[in-house]
């Protein structure tokens, strides 16, 4: 299947922001067009429509909420800030860092340990693939809560694919099954993890589900003398 | 291959194997020279009755003490976060409220919370659709604590309970066939509000439920709380502390039963939980007896939600008033199941072309989703539920992670088990109250 047939996926295109700097903050959607028609097929002129994407870059202080709270604890408790963090963002009421890969163990630590972050909770450990939007295009997502200030925080680092990504295993037990279930959708290596194995797929599965250029799969379905082709090779219109 | 009563064994190069299929431990003990074969390894399930689902448990005995307990998942997984990238964002509802299947309505609305934040219309859900919602999630989590109290009465022995608990959580389901058109899955909740306004019928049914629930509660606790098997099997048993459930990540009432009352109802309040008068019951024993307690008691304390939220329902919209969010066609049940009503396909069909074509945009393209990413957290009968959903801009997710607490609070089984019994095992495993659809996606 090639991938410019897909429907749902985002199709081949130029990179954006494509620099080993900036990790990107918003997946690349280059969105071409409408109805779903490209070619002569498409007479009503909106195949030459493209939508721009937001530039978005690092939010800039004060930041408002408790997350200037949160960025001055940490920059207080970590002498290595100004190296670990290499963008802080707010958008949507949250607050996401984003730290460099090797670091990510110390900065969780901090985050947890301090006596003005204690973010005692690793909620959630996942992964995000911005394929065509970052050289760096795995991203792993974490969740951080502190229960005893009642505040959340995103932990984001942004790896090539084949880069390892140190775990937090040490730090938070919890992360276990669920960094195990990044490497097993994404692929992202996690080195100090105590049992890096599939989690989900079988132990013998080829290839990591949820990257954006593993396709769906699927077979074409008859109803009443009608085929319906698999989901992500039906028409999609956008 | 020789078989001796139950247990087939045979000899393979790292030792005697023998395959139970039921029966008599009598049968494998007598066979097995104590002096050599101090160890054995005992595969449980993935099909088996006591494991709560497609479970798998590699246990390590000496004697009847677990030595090591390695859990093995992935039985039930089903691609719901890949399908869910190739389906527009209203679709959506309809995967994840397959996950975790015994609380379909916490997975569609915390997927809708975290769709309703992305597009920045938290505060636009109307106060009839927040408080249907408050008061269909209520009666999921009695529903699923009842499944709970079931199938963990019947693991343990007290066989007459899971008879109980479901017959009184068929109440429950009918409220939800009256209201959404199906039992499960039902794709209620929509981001923007909910799919349909809840009729006068179910209304009636809710209020009977709450006079006939307490009853039936106080029966449940005549029938175990006293029982001196119950006790046995439960006090003591599978102690995780507070130390210990955070490091493992475990939330809900393990939590709390361990002496943390940690609620987001309460904590991060979502939905207008805030305005709602209730407790969080917490116990101090942070063994099964206590995971009981806390979910007898949490079922009273929505008991109580539910009563002020139907108090609190008056007519209004149950929808966003936005109408490139609000979904155009009006729902109802016909003969044949739940589709658009006579009236909308009237309309679109015979009268309005404008209307056809807003439905038509709507129904096949969706609506867009500025990009960016949210986390949103709410309070699931077996604790913390995250959704992480990305947006390319699109109108398709570009990336939904689905934290499950099911998932996150069965890695703690390890801890349990190990240096118990074995029958201390399935305690353990059924006071976690895993359900593997949610653990698997």
């Amino acid at each position: 299947m090639s991938i410019e047939s897909t429907g749902g996926g985002p199709v081949n295109a130029e990179p954006v922001g494509a620099d080993i700097d900036a990790p990107a903050q918003v997946p690349s959607n280059p969105q071409k067009g409408m109805f779903g028609i490209t070619g002569t097929g498409d007479v009503s002129g909106f195949g030459g429509l493209v939508r721009r994407q937001p530039d978005v870059v690092g939010s800039p202080k004060p930041y408002g909420s408790y997350f200037d709270e949160v960025t001055d604890a940490l920059q207080e408790a970590y002498p290595g800030f100004a190296d670990a963090i290499e963008k802080v963002v707010v958008d949507r009421g949250e607050l996401t860092l984003h730290i460099k890969a090797e670091r990510i163990t110390e900065v969780a630590q901090i985050m947890r340990d301090d006596e003005a972050l204690r973010f005692e909770l690793c909620s959630s450990v996942s992964g995000v693939d911005y394929l065509n939007s970052d050289a760096r295009r795995l991203h792993i997502v974490y969740h951080l809560t502190s229960m005893t200030y009642r505040r959340r925080v995103r932990l984001e680092v942004a790896v090539p694919v084949d880069t390892p990504v140190p775990s937090v295993t040490s730090v938070y037990p919890t992360a276990d099954w669920q960094e195990r279930e990044t490497y097993d959708m994404f692929g992202v290596i996690f080195t100090g993890h105590p049992n890096l194995t599939r989690i989900l797929m079988p132990d013998d599965w080829e290839g990591h589900p949820q990257r954006k250029d593993y396709p769906l799969g699927g077979v074409p379905v008859e109803y009443k003398g009608a085929e319906i082709p698999p989901p992500d090779q039906r028409r999609v219109y956008q | 291959m020789t078989s001796s009563g139950y247990a087939t064994e045979r000899e393979t190069t790292e030792g005697r194997v023998f395959t139970v299929t039921g029966g008599d431990w009598d049968t494998i003990t007598n066979n097995i020279d104590p002096l050599s074969n101090e160890k054995i390894v005992v595969n449980m399930g993935p099909q088996h009755p006591s494991t709560h689902g497609v479970l798998r448990l590699v246990l390590e005995l000496e004697g009847e003490t677990v030595t090591d307990c390695r859990p093995v998942v992935g039985y039930l997984h089903t691609g719901i976060e890949k399908n869910l990238e190739y389906r527009n964002w209203t679709q959506g509802t309809t995967f994840v409220t397959r996950a975790d299947y015994l609380a379909p309505l916490f997975n569609e609305a915390g997927y809708c919370l975290a769709v309703e934040k992305l597009l920045g219309i938290t505060d636009q859900i109307t106060e009839r659709a927040n408080t249907i919602r408050v008061l269909f999630m209520e009666l999921n989590r009695i529903s699923s604590h009842l499944v709970w109290l079931a199938t963990a009465g019947m693991e343990i022995g007290a066989i007459s309970m899971m008879l109980y608990g479901f017959r009184e959580r068929e109440y429950i389901l009918d409220i939800f066939e009256e209201t959404s058109g199906l039992r499960m899955n039902h794709a209620y909740f929509r981001p923007g509000g909910v799919a349909q306004d809840i009729p006068d019928s179910a209304i009636k049914k809710i209020r009977d439920f709450l006079v006939y629930m307490p009853k039936k509660l106080k029966e449940y606790e005549d029938l175990l709380s006293g029982q001196i098997i119950w006790q046995q099997r439960t006090q003591g048993v599978a102690v995780l502390d507070v130390t210990g459930c955070l490091a493992l990540g475990v939330t809900g009432p393990v939590l709390r039963s361990a002496g943390l009352a940690w609620d987001m109802r309460k904590t991060l309040p979502y939905c207008g939980y805030e305005n709602y008068e209730f407790d969080v019951p917490t116990a101090n024993t942070a063994d099964v007896w206590g995971r009981y307690q806390v979910r007898m008691a949490e079922m009273r304390e929505s008991l109580k939600i539910i009563e002020q939220a139907v108090d609190r329902l008056k007519p209004g919209p149950i929808f966003v008033a936005d109408k490139k969010i609000a979904w155009p066609a009006q729902l109802a049940i016909g003969v044949d199941g739940l589709g658009n009503s006579l009236e909308h396909v009237a309309k679109i069909m015979g009268q309005s072309m404008e209307s056809l074509i807003h439905h038509f945009k709507l129904v096949t393209e969706g609506f867009r989703v500025p990009p960016g990413q949210v986390y949103v957290g709410i309070e699931h009968p077996r604790g913390e539920l995250g959704v992480h959903a990305v947006s390319d801009g699109g109108t398709h997710p570009y990336r939904v992670h689905m934290r499950d607490p099911s998932f996150v609070n069965l890695q703690s089984i390890s801890a349990m088990a190990e240096g118990a019994l074995l029958a201390d095992v399935i305690a353990g495993g059924a006071s976690l109250d895993p359900v593997m659809g949610g653990c698997d996606r």
